[in-house]
């Protein structure tokens, strides 16, 4: 089963590298059953590039792309867009701006010169600028209480201290106060390169065509980033429990130890690893310690978590403040029990199983497609990475597995993060 | 088979769609004699099926002091039959790298998997199995719900927003069970049993009473034939009955109500109109109701934003919303959010001005856009599989026609200035509203 599986979840792999006349690469898959074309593409420099007390700059920035470029005010550029359903987003990460473009191949030629337009020549029209600023804010002081999200941000602070990924991608209310017009104009010219961006293209459109709007598009922009180097850094205050306090029913938890990046040889048994922990699926071990059996969540998992200077293996839950040592205390022996035993040769063969056979459902739509292809583009991973990615998860052996846990689960004791008012701690 | 029809949104006679000619796909679509529906939608271009399976009850059925019965049993669905133990199903789903949820609505109750087409025939089995052979050991209801309490907390107890668009939905149906929480009110979740999901499960989980829906790589006579085989094996109850709800008296009180809390660091506005919704609206006004959503509050071209961001600045967002898929009378939501400084009392005059003075001032092009938006949505859909498993379902499970599906590009089209006028004046007026404010309390 996990053979004919790995061959047909390899078909999305009909990909091809393109490179325009003007140098401009893309990976595309060509695809005429719908008669759309999506598009997604990532800019290396993130929100690690925000300049000091500026957190949020690079999201602002991200955010006023499609606020005004070119000869078009924000209303008149939306106008274009909403005229021919075009649909054009853009996102912001601690090491990247992404951005994704969905249209009707019919009115690719709009789509494709709006894209231009918001990439090479947004306006930063004042108007736009303070508009964006007060909705970045409201959405701060918005969730500036809720629980997952003042977890989050004091996780990152407490892994990362001093360093740009401990400072929140949508910055505080004081520092998106701070931004000017000249830190997004020079920080759009830093960033928004033709060197430092990977581009995937998906669905109804021939790769002559494509290779002329990429020139069109992509050709616009500088040829080379000017970034600030990032410092390496490793998860810190592992061990260390924080409480936040909120006055709310429920404790939201955030948990991590260190991890391994995508380019790192363990990186494949750490996602085994981590699939058999507390990976997505309702069989994971969290999933049926602190779920299935003593009901204490509605949600638990861990995920990787692998950025350009560092990388983790962190995890989620949220459980009524009388229960929240309980929890604890199950994750921490699960956690436990798997790096210290390893998993059993039927948990292994399963993990495997379900990895490679999932692995066909992220490439069900010519969107899923394309970002998917877009950043194993920007880890680098190579443009076979698709058809060698399920061989890869087939070869991890238990010894692997255990090697993975060593470096990660099995090599701290983690950083865990409660927001509200746990009882007990 | 009894019917074959075009996909919906599928017409290439639209200045949106372009001139090219190209088909969608062919739904087929039959019923077992037990009483089963079947819509089979293919997508050959990935290696993947999407299995559904639609229940016609959701939280409007709960019965009286029972709220979040349906969603509860959902949970429940996931603890074993007869012929499988608990867990059993997930494992399976998860071997064959499967995905597979379950959702419960007002409406409906639905569970789906997505695998290779060749386990389809599994998932049928196991599908069918949990229609008519539930059976769970009373030691994990209690664990069950503590799990549903704690999604309650996360959701709701956690939320200020969230409490209030509780209380506002309260308000406004004030007869009709859509205005009960679909997971439940805490205090009923609490003295949910086993006895009460079984004897909901016996009403309820039938086959005259299910949709299946399959989307994917496969043909609709094998869809068919492992129904059959599978589903065909589940005797029929002769159906819930008729889905009477007690119906909501005309409206007479424009309702204002508000939730202060300290944790509120943005205060907002919400409101709430009492509706039609596909099923209970005439004359084409449903399909003016989801163009006028669109057009007063569909993203940054709306009108609401362009008065109240844009131009006068005094809120920086607003927005609105039409929930047309409903047996019942349904909801039609407007919301914003201040400036800093203003309060939503500030604000509201300006609001209402916009709602009341929206299909005059705007152009025809502003219309016509909005008309664009919806429509392209239905192209965009057939990217995705699941979306349209999802569009057909639950279309059928409120008691929609798949003709009604197909047709709804047209009707959108179709919708004039002059309708959408009326439908504005008729129903969106302070009698059949209910404002709503979430204000940060600082009493304490």
């Amino acid at each position: 089963m996990s053979a004919a599986l790995a061959e047909a979840g390899a078909s999305p792999a009909d990909v091809g590298s393109l490179i325009s006349p003007g140098g401009i690469e893309a990976w595309r898959v060509e695809s005429d059953f719908v008669p759309l074309v999506a598009v997604a593409f990532t800019f290396e420099g993130g929100a690690a590039q925000d300049p000091p007390g500026k957190a949020g700059a690079a999201q602002m920035l991200s955010r006023l792309l499609d606020e005004g470029a070119g000869p078009y005010r924000s209303d008149a550029f939306q106008e274009r867009l909403a005229n021919q359903a075009i649909e054009l987003g853009f996102t912001t990460g601690p090491d990247a701006i992404g951005g994704s473009l969905k249209s009707l191949t019919a009115h690719a030629d709009e789509a494709f010169e709006l894209l231009r337009l918001a990439l090479a020549e947004p306006r930063f029209d004042e108007d736009a600028v303070e508009r964006v600023r007060a909705q970045t804010i409201a959405g701060l002081r918005y969730q500036a209480n809720d629980p997952g999200t003042v977890a989050t941000k004091r996780f990152f602070a407490e892994a990362f201290p001093g360093h740009p990924y401990g400072r929140p991608v949508s910055g505080t209310v004081e520092s998106v106060a701070a931004i000017t017009r000249d830190d997004l104009v020079d920080l759009h010219s830093r960033i928004l390169s033709r060197g430092r961006v990977k581009i995937a293209v998906v669905g109804d459109m021939k790769a002559d065509e494509l290779a002329l709007r990429l020139d069109h598009v992509f050709g616009a922009l500088p040829e080379e980033s000017r970034l600030d180097p990032v410092p390496d850094i490793e998860l810190q205050g592992c061990g260390k429990r924080v409480v936040v306090d909120l006055d709310v029913p429920q404790s939201v938890i955030r948990f991590g130890v260190p991890g391994l990046s995508w380019r790192d040889p363990d990186f494949i048994p750490a996602y085994v690893l981590n699939h058999i922990l507390g990976g997505g699926a309702f069989t994971s071990r969290l999933f049926q310690e602190v779920r299935e059996k003593r009901g204490l969540a509605y949600g638990v998992g861990t995920s990787l978590a692998s950025y350009r200077r560092t990388a983790m293996t962190w995890g989620y839950t949220a459980t009524k403040n009388e229960r929240v040592v309980e929890c604890l205390d199950v994750i921490a022996a699960e956690t436990r029990r798997l790096s210290e035993e390893g998993p059993s040769d039927d948990e292994l063969a399963k993990a495997k199983d379900y990895l490679i056979g999932s692995y066909a459902l992220g490439f069900d739509t010519s969107t899923k497609i394309a970002h998917q292809l877009a950043q194993i583009a920007f880890e680098e991973l190579g443009i076979d990475y698709i058809r060698r990615r399920n061989r890869l998860i087939a070869a991890v052996t238990e010894e692997d597995v255990r090697r993975a846990a060593a470096r990660t689960i099995g090599a701290a004791e983690a950083l865990v993060i409660i927001a509200g008012r746990p009882v007990g701690i | 088979m009894d019917q074959t029809i075009r996909a919906a949104g599928l017409r290439r006679d639209s200045a949106v769609l372009g001139s090219r000619d190209r088909s969608g796909p062919e739904l087929s679509r039959s019923r077992l004699d037990n009483g089963l529906e079947i819509v089979v939608i293919p997508d050959r271009r990935v290696p993947v099926v999407t299995h559904m399976v639609w229940y016609r009850n959701g939280s409007a059925d709960d019965p009286l002091g029972q709220s979040g019965i349906a969603h509860f049993l959902e949970h429940l669905m996931f603890k074993g039959t007869e012929r499988h133990p608990a867990g059993e199903f997930s494992k399976v789903v998860s071997a064959l790298g499967g995905q597979e949820n379950a959702f419960t609505s007002f409406d409906y109750t639905a569970y789906f998997q997505r695998v290779a087409p060749p386990h389809l025939g599994r998932m049928m089995e196991f599908e069918a199995d949990r229609m008519s052979g539930l059976n769970f050991d009373d030691s994990v209801v209690a664990p069950e719900r503590d799990v549903v309490l704690e999604e309650r907390r996360m959701r709701v107890e956690t939320d200020p927003s969230a409490q209030l668009s509780e209380a506002m939905a309260a308000a406004l149906f004030v007869h009709h069970p859509y205005g009960i929480p679909i997971i439940g009110w805490m205090h009923e979740i609490e003295g949910l049993n086993r006895t009460h999901a079984l004897d909901y499960y016996r009403r309820f989980y039938s086959p005259d009473n299910a949709i299946l829906v399959v989307a994917g790589d496969v043909e609709a006579s094998e869809v068919v034939r492992l129904a059959e085989g599978t589903y065909g094996r589940n005797a029929p109850h002769g159906g819930p009955g008729a889905r009477q709800r007690p119906r909501e008296p005309e409206p007479r009180a424009s309702r204002h109500l508000s939730v202060a809390d300290p944790k509120v660091e943005q205060p907002t506005l919400q409101r709430l109109y009492l509706v039609p919704s596909t099923r209970t609206a005439s004359g084409g006004e449903a399909h003016a109701l989801e163009v006028l959503a669109e057009l007063l509050g569909g993203g940054p071209t709306s009108h609401l934003y362009r008065t109240l961001v844009l131009e006068s600045g005094r809120a920086v967002n607003a927005g609105a919303w039409y929930m047309g898929s409903a047996i019942d009378e349904s909801r039609f939501s407007v919301y914003a959010v201040p400036a800093e400084g203003l309060s939503p009392t500030d604000i509201e005059p300006e609001l209402n001005q916009a709602i009341a003075t929206c299909v005059a001032s705007v152009t025809d092009d502003a219309i016509e856009r909005a008309k664009t938006r919806l429509i392209a949505e239905t192209i965009y859909s057939l990217d995705s599989q699941s979306s349209l498993a999802r569009i057909y379902g639950s279309a059928l499970a409120v008691g929609e026609t798949l003709e009604d599906v197909r047709r709804w590009p047209d009707d959108i089209r179709a919708v004039t200035r002059d309708q959408l006028a009326e439908v504005a004046e008729r129903y969106l007026v302070p009698r059949r509203s209910v404002t709503g404010y979430l204000l940060k309390d600082t009493s304490c």
